[in-house]
């Protein structure tokens, strides 16, 4: 198995394997692994060698990109057409895309091959794929832990070396997160860059769709393939500036926030590994200057209104009707009770409650709009500070990866999950996670992975490229 | 504090049901959510600053997006793969119960 997708990419090109031997190697893999880690809840065998075989055709022409041949794994709620797509929930039982996801598409046209679909928290409600309704991930590197989530099932894909890459997505953390605790690299790319067409959505102000890999060259590649403005994501932007040489080679300012060193359950573990990394930066020739991010401490709370408030509304769409679960009610009212009774899992149901009461009429100005006062607020103090220094940076989360079943009866433990990463989606900015303790010889420092997450302005990923290689020293 | 009965009218509304067994949990556990993200009603920010929605003085990078209504695709293109995903159809037609 080679080690990363650049490296896949040259043999493939050199014709030391093919793409059908790699595609192989990798279903073997998930064949002797998946059975304990529940990483995928699908594979496409047959239609996966059909692809690597046609992705053959072309390196054999000379017509292929650097994810021509590669085997990725694909989020379950991305859609693919002809392939059977659940969210990890009960309520889209037998249900097939009926068309593909314009990332699907654009990694079609690239000539990539699709393992399986991987496991997630249940419409990506969770920080730990304990909510999945069929069943738990466990994490690769320590089997009692969880992978992290929403995106666990990717993360634990990747990291059990099942494939070479894999897309999932990040409405508050859902990529960086799991991504840490696997000791993975994730990018949760500027809101909008990459199209949400055919992305099952949970908060539609904040999702997007981004890659899980081994490195960041590798984050890059899929990453530019799969972005771009697109005529089916009105909020969808494209990319073309041009980035300057000049401005590139000036030296750059991270900014530290103040409130890392004061979150109450932050690990001494972590808060050490984070001011090593600090200082790591610093002899790399950054500067590091504080920063006060303010409002930032009201994120987690008005997350928690303003998301359930989109989720309930976008959830009011699954009704037994016209695609997936259908229960028989007394009447045609009845049956959507039933169905949405049978078909959502705890995690859903509250959040849905949650979302119906503070858009109800005595409460709406309480917390939907003080949510959205919140958000703007964090917005601005991202933007003050994005004019002082060109990242800052943050530990991906308040600890390594936790026991299964630790935090799965505390919903608010859970919600504090996203305590660092919530605050880049409120304000749309694209923000990776890179593991921070890890060795030379690719284990972890004291055991287990973190992640040291660098947020950037909008549209700046390469800031995120630049200063992530540099860290990890990856050329 | 939301009480069962507020619990059951919120559930009538999300049109999801709910068994007597589950609102005991369920009222619990929302009520230690709204207990933790009423804080956010605490914080008094003024008026200025107070979200107006997509009205006047919203977010001035706010834009509408819009597209010409032209290019439909052919007529019934979709409609069978659609209609495919239905768990109840009737030839061409999604099937509900009577409504009146």
């Amino acid at each position: 198995m080679p080690k990363n997708i650049k490296e896949a990419h040259k043999h493939l090109i050199d014709g030391d394997f093919s793409s059908e031997e790699l595609t192989k190697e990798c279903l073997k893999i998930i064949k002797e692994k998946n059975k304990n880690i529940n990483a995928y809840l699908e594979v496409f065998e047959k239609s996966a060698l059909k692809q690597a075989d046609e992705a053959d055709k072309k390196i054999k022409e000379g017509n292929c990109t650097e994810l021509t041949g590669i085997p990725l794994a694909i989020k379950d709620n991305i859609l693919i057409k002809g392939k059977k797509v659940s969210a990890g929930s009960k309520i889209l039982e037998g249900y097939t895309a009926t068309y593909d996801a314009t990332v699907i598409e654009k990694l079609k046209n690239a000539g990539a091959v699709f393992l399986g679909r991987t496991n997630m928290d249940e419409f990506a409600m969770g920080s730990s794929t304990e909510t999945s309704a069929f069943g738990v991930t466990r994490n690769p590197l320590d089997t009692e832990r969880v992978p992290g989530g929403s995106s666990g099932g990717s993360a634990s894909a990747v990291a059990m070396n099942s494939c070479l890459g894999a897309l999932g997505s990040d409405t508050a953390g859902s990529i960086r997160q799991p991504s840490s605790f696997c000791g993975l690299v994730g990018l949760k790319p500027t809101y909008g860059s990459v199209s949400r067409n055919g992305l099952i959505a949970l908060g539609s102000s904040l999702d997007v769709i981004g890659p899980i890999a081994k490195t960041v060259s590798d984050v890059e590649i899929i990453f530019n393939i799969i972005k771009g403005k697109d005529e089916l994501d009105s909020t969808s932007i494209s990319q073309n500036h041009k980035i300057s040489k000049s401005q590139n080679q000036e030296e750059k300012t991270i900014g530290v926030p103040s409130f890392v060193n004061e979150i109450d359950g932050l690990d001494n573990f972590t808060k050490n590994n984070f001011n090593e990394s600090v200082k790591k930066l610093e002899k790399l020739g950054y500067k590091i200057k504080e920063i006060s991010l303010p409002n930032i401490k009201y994120a987690v709370p008005a997350y928690y209104i303003f998301l359930p408030a989109e989720a309930s509304a976008n959830l009011a769409r699954f009704d037994g009707v016209r695609y997936g679960l259908h229960e028989n009610g007394k009447n045609g009212i009845d049956d959507y009770f039933k169905t949405r009774g049978a078909g959502f899992g705890k995690e859903v149901r509250r959040r849905i409650i949650i979302g119906t009461y503070v858009l109800s009429a005595g409460y709406y100005d309480a917390y939907y709009n003080k949510a959205q006062t919140v958000r703007e607020l964090i917005k601005k103090d991202f933007e003050e500070a994005f004019k002082e220094v060109d990242a800052i940076i943050t530990p991906t989360t308040t600890g390594p990866a936790f026991k299964i079943g630790e935090k799965i009866n505390d919903p608010i433990k859970m919600y504090l999950e996203d305590i660092f990463t919530g605050p880049a989606n409120h304000a749309g900015l694209p923000a990776i996670s890179i593991p921070s303790n890890k060795k030379p010889d690719g284990n972890f420092e004291s055991g287990l992975p973190l992640g040291l997450q660098i947020i950037a302005s909008h549209t700046r990923e390469d800031v995120l490229f630049e200063i992530s290689k540099n860290f990890l020293g990856e050329k | 504090m939301i009480l069962n009965e507020e619990l059951k009218k919120l559930s009538k509304l999300a049109r999801i049901e709910i068994s007597e067994e589950e609102l005991g949990g369920l009222g619990k556990d929302i009520n230690s959510i709204l207990d933790y993200i009423g804080q956010i009603t605490q914080i008094n920010p003024s008026t200025t600053e107070l979200y107006s929605g997509y009205g006047a003085g919203a977010d001035k990078n706010l834009r509408n997006v819009m597209r010409e209504d032209e290019n439909p695709h052919e007529g019934g293109e979709f409609s069978d793969d659609l209609l495919n995903e239905a768990p109840n159809k009737e030839n061409k037609y999604v099937k509900v119960k009577k409504i009146l």
